[in-house]
């Protein structure tokens, strides 16, 4: 069973990095996942600041903005994709995330099975 | 199921409330399908109704329902062409376990009822839903059962339950008991849900009673199976200890019209000595063999208001005592109010005063209405008659079920009238 775990930053130093954890911690916990065979996809996004909004309006014009600025001081960073057997695996590779520390959160969202 | 129950079926239902728990617990951990389960749990005990009065009830009325049960799944798996897949799975399953055995040689069925307590108490789901979830999954009730026991409408608590289903199956929420490391990080949660389950009950926060005891009944019940499943677990026995040590005073609680009877007036002949004794010797398990958890020390605490043999007799230094022991265990400013009371009774009224006008800026307590009836109480006891009206006028504009707001309007009444 795949999940989702998106990593929302809290705090934010100046170089837009989460603040509360470093560069090794993120580097174990990516060995981690690769080790334990249950990566399936993972990527670090870049800072906000790069981020634009497409939107298509009913009249199908195309409207290109800046943003999204957060109105919450949550910003998604990254995340993965891992395959384990049930919640508690993904909760407790949840926690493992150092994006999880401190003013961080991590939401663990079930990918969708159609059956596929 | 109910509305046809006739004498037969009611002389039966006891049975399938007893066994409910053990049959969808079984079922559950065979088909990893909560919703499943209940549908062919349900099935079975209908087929019971309908079989047993004509040919008896058989030996192991259990391995007949799970029996019944099971073939009722497979049935339904096999004409359900999206549980194909699942339906493969589990025929290896069913295969490696050998043919059903008649109901009546069967071994002893498994328990798998602890299973079923992590499940329903898992902090992945919202708080509202895990007491309601056990009501419905290990006591057996009906969903109108459990939404009247919560006090919502049938529909509102038809839904919690509806989604707190989905997210156990779509969210694949394991049925497991958590391992030895596990066990200290999410036993609390699943005695929390039977710890406010039961208070609930004790002291309704709504509504026309005082007591449901609908409610604590239910959670006496819940928390002996969980002992018989953990018995070496302390907190558990603390646990029991503490409840059948509150429970044994329930019928003393209120008067014949329902009016709540204090403490100190309570008829203490009509407590319940055999559950005080059966509390009592649970607490010395609880508080034997290590370090006490807080379950084990308010329950110590129970057992001592239990023994006394009035309210002035009271142990109060050892009470006093115990919730200092409490106060470190789990900080918190309702331990703090009750200190506060033990203190006065120990140390005297300006004591506890004291202590509950230095508590007084705690945001939990200013919507608390015991925290103003106790201040009430107390600066009635010490003549300061208006501040204590106006204590338990602010208690009053807070409280719940109607037999506390009266007796807080007689404790007004007699603050306000002129002394004769």
């Amino acid at each position: 069973m795949k999940y989702m775990l998106l990593i929302n930053a809290g705090a934010i130093d100046a170089e837009g990095g989460a603040a509360e954890c470093d560069e090794q911690d993120w580097a174990a916990y990516d060995k981690a996942v690769r080790e334990a065979g249950i990566l399936v996809s993972g990527e670090s996004l870049a800072d906000l600041v790069t981020a634009t909004v497409v939107k298509v309006g009913a009249d199908g014009a195309r409207t290109v903005v800046d943003g999204p600025f957060a109105e919450s001081r949550e910003v998604l960073g990254g995340f993965y994709v891992i395959d384990v057997p049930d919640l508690d695996a993904a909760l407790e590779w949840a926690a493992r995330c150092p994006g999880a520390r401190g003013s961080g959160s991590v939401v663990v969202r079930p990918v969708a099975d159609f059956g596929a | 199921m109910r509305e046809r129950a006739s004498g037969a079926g009611r002389a039966v239902e006891a049975v399938f409330r007893e066994e409910h728990g053990l049959l969808l617990a079984s079922l559950v951990r065979r088909f990893g399908d909560l919703d499943l389960a209940e549908e062919v749990a349900s099935e079975a005990i209908e087929a019971a109704l309908v079989h047993w009065p004509v040919q008896g009830v058989p030996a192991r009325p259990g391995a007949w329902l799970l029996t019944t049960a099971r073939r009722r799944a497979v049935d339904r798996l096999r004409r359900d062409r999206a549980y194909a897949a699942r339906l493969a799975a589990l025929q290896v399953e069913m295969d490696r376990t050998g043919p059903v055995p008649p109901a009546d040689t069967a071994a002893d069925l498994p328990d798998e009822r602890l299973q079923l307590f992590f499940t329903c108490a898992h902090p992945a789901l919202p708080a509202e839903a895990r007491g309601a979830l056990m009501l419905r999954c290990l006591a057996g009730l009906s969903t109108p059962e459990v939404a009247r026991a919560h006090l919502v409408p049938p529909t509102t608590m038809a839904q919690r339950i509806v989604r707190a289903k989905k997210k156990i199956r779509e969210a694949r929420i394991p049925f497991r008991v958590p391992g030895a490391d596990e066990l200290p990080e999410r036993l609390p949660g699943v005695l929390q849900v039977l710890y406010s389950m039961f208070t609930e009950g004790y002291a309704a926060s709504s509504g026309p009673d005082l007591q449901r005891p609908d409610l604590t009944g239910e959670a006496v019940r819940l928390v002996r199976i969980l002992y018989r499943l953990l018995p070496a677990e302390r907190e558990v026995a603390g646990l029991l200890a503490l409840i059948l040590l509150v429970h044994a005073r329930h019928e003393a609680r209120t008067d014949a019209d329902g009016a709540l009877v204090l403490l100190g007036d309570q008829d203490r002949d009509r407590w319940d000595r055999a559950m005080i004794e059966e509390g009592a010797t649970l607490v010395t398990i609880a508080l034997t063999g290590g370090p006490p958890g807080p379950y084990g020390v308010q329950a110590a605490i129970a057992a001592l208001h239990d023994e006394a043999p009035d309210l002035a007799a009271t142990d109060w230094p050892q009470i006093a005592a115990l919730y200092d022991v409490l106060l470190v265990l789990t900080p918190s400013p309702v331990v703090a109010l009750n200190r506060a009371v033990a203190v006065a009774m120990r140390d005297g009224d300006e004591a506890g005063l004291a202590l509950l006008d230095q508590l007084s800026g705690e945001e939990r307590l200013r919507g608390h209405h015991p925290y103003h009836a106790a201040r009430g109480d107390l600066l009635r006891r010490l003549g300061r008659h208006s501040e204590a009206a106006a204590a338990y006028r602010r208690a009053l504009d807070l409280a719940g079920s109607e037999p506390e707001r009266a007796h807080l309007r007689r404790m007004l009444d007699a603050t306000t009238r002129p002394p004769v």
